[in-house]
């Protein structure tokens, strides 16, 4: 990557971004925290991370015209968690019209057996395959090993759909990353998940 | 599938760890952020930094370790000791914590975890609790384990989780420090009786022990402090048994 590479994170109201911008430190990156639609529009990457609830997250995002920003970046994107919720179409975490980036909706987990317990809380494994075939991913899991251990704390997922770019199994096999075109997400957290999140967002920041 | 996790416990007190050196050729063994480093090389989980500063300044120490923790670690981590508003929890947050815990403010006022839940959401509170068995019943305690409160450890754990705690740490008093193993029985109770995960907490000994306790305790994560610290388990180690025993870990 470019030392001089321009790496926006969205400013929005959805939690604790602390993280996300000490992982970019680690990685000799220098972020900005912004909303302003011109800086979004001009980064050579966007982060867009978060911890929250959809509804209010969307409202803020609608608010200051950011939904319509995130849809128009060209740079590679990257949400992160709810960020991954907010870019499907529909969550069912307060009925909230999300921003439509991937062609999928957002489900609230109903665990089957008493050990599973939501929120799906923890380290949990990744999947790059499905039905034999390669998922994917856009080069973002680069290096990694089936198998490989990510960090989660969600109690809604994304489903097994045609954008999922690696599956992680919990109550039922579930969409841990999607990709399509410019746009990535994961439901995980590669700022908390060691060395396997350390290698995927240097992947991010090297697409 | 969700892994069982391995979460040693750092107590800090004026920046600096209070007990354990031997755990790995450090040069400042003593400073909570490499040994947190540390333990996150060697494979740990998460990590508990507990304060157990009595003093003003020694509180904004912590607050000024806290972040500096977070900008070294990439493992999710808690802090807990002394937390008894949202203003502290906040605080905690904002300096980079993924969690805090919260013990005998809670149970003097349990409308804290609402508050909490409500502010900042479920995943961010452990609700640690200390109780000890007698005559067959388990009470809880405060204040570091010195005075008993009267409440059930039952009815308080399920009170906690009805108010939005997103997890447990419950600490066994009468197997703490004993190195005997965990409160299996006991254990095996909450988790069937609630359903957020689980921390174990006291009487970590031998290896053992760790697969006794997500075997038969059913825990969904186990601390310890000194076996790790002492250098007696080294964590890896510890996975690769746990490994070879049929329990799913990182």
């Amino acid at each position: 990557m470019r030392p001089t590479m321009n790496v926006a994170v969205v400013k929005y109201n959805a939690g604790n971004i602390f993280s996300v911008l000490g992982a970019l430190k680690r990685l000799g990156v220098c972020p900005t925290l912004t909303d302003d639609a011109e800086t979004l529009l001009r980064a050579d990457r966007v982060l867009f991370p978060g911890q929250g609830e959809a509804s209010h997250a969307m409202s803020y995002l609608r608010e200051r015209g950011l939904d319509r920003v995130i849809r128009d970046l060209k740079a590679p994107m990257l949400g992160i968690c709810i960020g991954q919720q907010l870019m499907c179409r529909h969550s069912e975490e307060g009925n909230t019209e999300c921003l439509g980036l991937f062609d999928t909706d957002v489900r609230l987990f109903h665990p089957q057996r008493h050990e599973d317990k939501v929120p799906h809380m923890g380290w949990n494994s990744l999947s790059f395959t499905r039905d034999g075939h390669r998922l994917d991913d856009g080069g973002l899991f680069k290096g990694l090993k089936e198998e490989d251990y990510v960090y989660f704390v969600h109690s809604y997922y994304v489903p097994l759909c045609p954008e999922t770019a690696a599956v992680t199994d919990f109550v039922q096999p579930f969409s841990a990353a999607l990709h399509k075109d410019n746009f990535w997400a994961t439901q995980f957290h590669p700022e908390k998940s060691g060395r396997v999140g350390e290698q995927i967002l240097k992947n991010f920041l090297e697409l | 599938m969700l892994a069982k996790r391995i979460i040693p416990c750092l107590d800090v007190k004026d920046g600096q760890t209070v007990k354990g050196t031997n755990f790995v050729n450090l040069r400042q063994a003593g400073d909570p952020v490499e040994l947190g480093r540390a333990y996150s090389e060697a494979g740990a989980d998460e990590l508990v930094f507990l304060d157990i500063t009595a003093s003003h300044e020694g509180r904004k120490t912590f607050t000024d370790m806290v972040t500096r923790v977070a900008e070294t670690l990439s493992i999710p981590f808690t802090v807990g000791g002394g937390i008894g508003s949202v203003d502290d929890v906040d605080r905690m947050l904002s300096a980079g914590a993924d969690k805090v815990s919260v013990n005998s403010a809670a149970l003097r006022r349990p409308e804290l975890i609402d508050e909490i839940a409500s502010r900042f959401g479920s995943q961010v509170i452990v609700c640690a609790i200390d109780a000890k068995e007698t005559d067959g019943r388990w009470e809880t305690y405060i204040n570091g384990g010195r005075i008993p409160f009267g409440k059930g450890l039952m009815e308080w754990a399920r009170e906690a989780q009805e108010r939005g705690a997103g997890e447990i740490l419950f600490t066994s008093m009468n197997h703490d420090g004993v190195k005997a193993g965990f409160a299996n029985e006991a254990l095996a109770m909450l988790s069937e009786n609630l359903s957020i995960p689980i921390i174990a907490s006291g009487g970590a000994g031998s290896m053992e022990h760790f697969r006794d306790v997500f075997k038969t305790g059913h825990a969904d994560a186990a601390l310890a402090a000194s076996v790790f610290h002492f250098g007696e388990i080294g964590v890896q180690e510890l996975k690769t048994y746990l490994r070879q025993e049929g329990i799913c870990v990182r």
